[in-house]
């Protein structure tokens, strides 16, 4: 199966004590890849090089197998993947405002069914007209990830999207995910740092350290044989965060 | 008290007898600051987007530059323009002084950096990380800069009706350039300047009291339509 994404010879620096270092990284489409890892290991400037929106200093991105670069990739092809970040960053506006805006800067005018069948999703349909500055971090959170499966992206990058969330907004989140991902085909990319629930969803997990992907696996090799003393460390929570 | 009284008096007679002196002063003063506050807001909304977006090396010099011009006195502004646009000046052969022009080029002057400053400040407040979630939402550059106007409208309006209330009111700059002369260059403040010193305290106040109605009128459109666009009312 040919990778619907891959990094090639990616070499990204923040000043003198950080530099992101993968040889080479191909996500295959229809899985969960989970990125796991560490704060400060560079999950987050990762998935950035991965959705084209920062240009990587040295080396390629492709999206099926062509190699584009956060400047030239074109306008139709970055519309087929949409990422959510930690931070719901809504804009101010109502929460169905919100959910429609990647479809009305596509020029879509009947996405009407679309909007109301992901407001379902997330479970706040009731909430359609409130303004998002009234919602709790999890509904937030929620907006967030419906606005970005309205789009039914081919691609959805997920940057721990349920960081600070309580259990039963974590429980809803990681099921639409599951949803999306049966139901749809979305291939998805998710970092976090909670291997628990990387377990729960992933496919593959890869271990992120210091800039340099540590081991790649299956998910029950991953957690059941680690081939890295770092991953072992990792899973036993010995690494340091 | 009662020039007060009085002025407020004859404003409404004069407001009701639809006066043509008074209605050409009017529609004069809205037409400069008017035409002055579109072009310095096409001007200074896109400087501003630049300046609230873009880091760069002598961008604190410029932003500055930016907050002084916020406090440019009139007749400096004006004096200026007097001697560029004077016969001997550099812009001489434009034949623009004591015209309309030169009143809307001095108050787009003074604009420009209220509309500049405050669209900055609105939209450095905007974070960043915003930027790349709408690009990775599947936004144009060009669709980018939009949503982020828009988010930032709020402190955009606050930048129009800041502009439009200090060029309407001001006197100095107009009086230089425009020479307040009767059926051309007379707005509603050199008018109040004038009838102050001819005397005629009630007139003078009367177009005073016109004056801030148009502004007190302007500055609720703009919050009306600004009202509009909040999401309290969607
Ligand atoms: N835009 C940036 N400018 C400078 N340093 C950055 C930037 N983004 C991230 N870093 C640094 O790069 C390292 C990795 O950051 P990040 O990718 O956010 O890690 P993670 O998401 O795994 O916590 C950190 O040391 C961080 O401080
Ligand atoms: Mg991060």
């Amino acid at each position: 199966m040919n990778p619907i994404l891959r990094l090639e010879a990616i070499r990204h620096s923040y000043g003198e004590h950080f530099t992101l270092r993968i040889p080479e990284l191909s996500i295959l489409p229809g899985e969960i890849f989970a990125v796991v890892g560490p704060s400060g290991a560079g999950k987050s400037t990762l998935l950035r090089i991965l959705n084209f929106l920062e240009k990587p200093q040295q080396g390629r991105v492709y999206f099926h197998e062509r190699a584009y670069t956060a400047s030239n990739l074109p306008i139709a092809l970055r519309r087929r993947m949409v990422a959510v970040f930690q931070q719901p960053l809504l804009l101010n506006a109502s929460v169905w405002r919100n959910v429609s805006y990647g479809l009305r800067v596509r020029g879509s005018r009947n996405g009407h069914e679309a909007i109301q069948q992901a407001l379902d999703d997330v479970r706040l349909s009731h909430l359609a007209r409130q303004p998002v500055d009234r919602l709790s971090g999890g509904e937030a959170q929620r907006v967030s990830l419906a606005r970005a499966l309205v789009l039914n992206p081919e691609v959805l990058f997920l940057d721990e999207p349920t960081a600070n969330l309580d259990p039963s907004n974590v429980r809803i989140i990681e099921e639409i995910i599951r949803k999306a991902n049966q139901a749809r085909g979305t291939t998805v990319v998710l970092i976090t740092h909670n291997i628990w629930q990387a377990r729960r969803l992933a496919h593959r997990v890869a271990l992120l350290f210091d800039g340099e992907i540590i081991e790649t696996a299956d998910v029950d090799a991953f957690f059941h044989r680690p081939q890295d003393p770092r991953t072992a460390a990792f899973l036993s929570g010995d690494l340091i965060y | 008290m009662e020039i007060f009284l009085n002025g407020l008096r004859q404003a409404l007679a004069l407001i009701f007898s639809l006066d043509p002196n008074l209605l050409e002063i009017v529609r004069l003063s809205l037409e400069v600051s008017g035409l002055a506050l579109v072009i310095s807001a096409a001007m200074g909304l896109p400087a501003g987007l630049f300046l609230g977006l873009k880091h760069f090396r002598g961008k604190r010099f410029i932003v500055a530059l930016v907050y002084t011009g916020m406090g440019l006195p009139p007749v400096v502004v004006g004096l200026t323009i007097y001697l560029l646009l004077s016969r001997q000046g550099p812009l001489g052969n434009l034949g623009w002084l004591f015209t309309p022009r030169a009143m809307i080029v001095t108050q787009s002057i003074l604009a420009l950096p209220l509309i500049v400053g405050f669209t900055m400040t609105s939209i450095a407040a905007i974070p960043s990380d915003l930027i790349m979630q709408l690009r990775s939402l599947g936004a144009t550059r060009r669709q980018v800069v939009f949503t982020l106007l828009y988010e930032a409208r709020t402190g955009v309006f606050a930048a129009l009706v800041a502009g439009f209330g200090a060029i309407i009111s001001e006197v100095g700059s107009v009086l230089i350039v425009g020479g307040n002369i009767e059926h051309k260059t007379r707005v509603l403040t050199t008018a109040i300047v004038l009838e102050t010193r001819k005397g005629n305290f009630s007139l003078a106040m009367a177009l005073g009291i016109i004056l801030l109605a148009i502004t007190f009128t302007a500055n609720w459109l703009l919050l009306h339509l600004q009202g509009r666009l909040d999401p309290r009312h969607q």
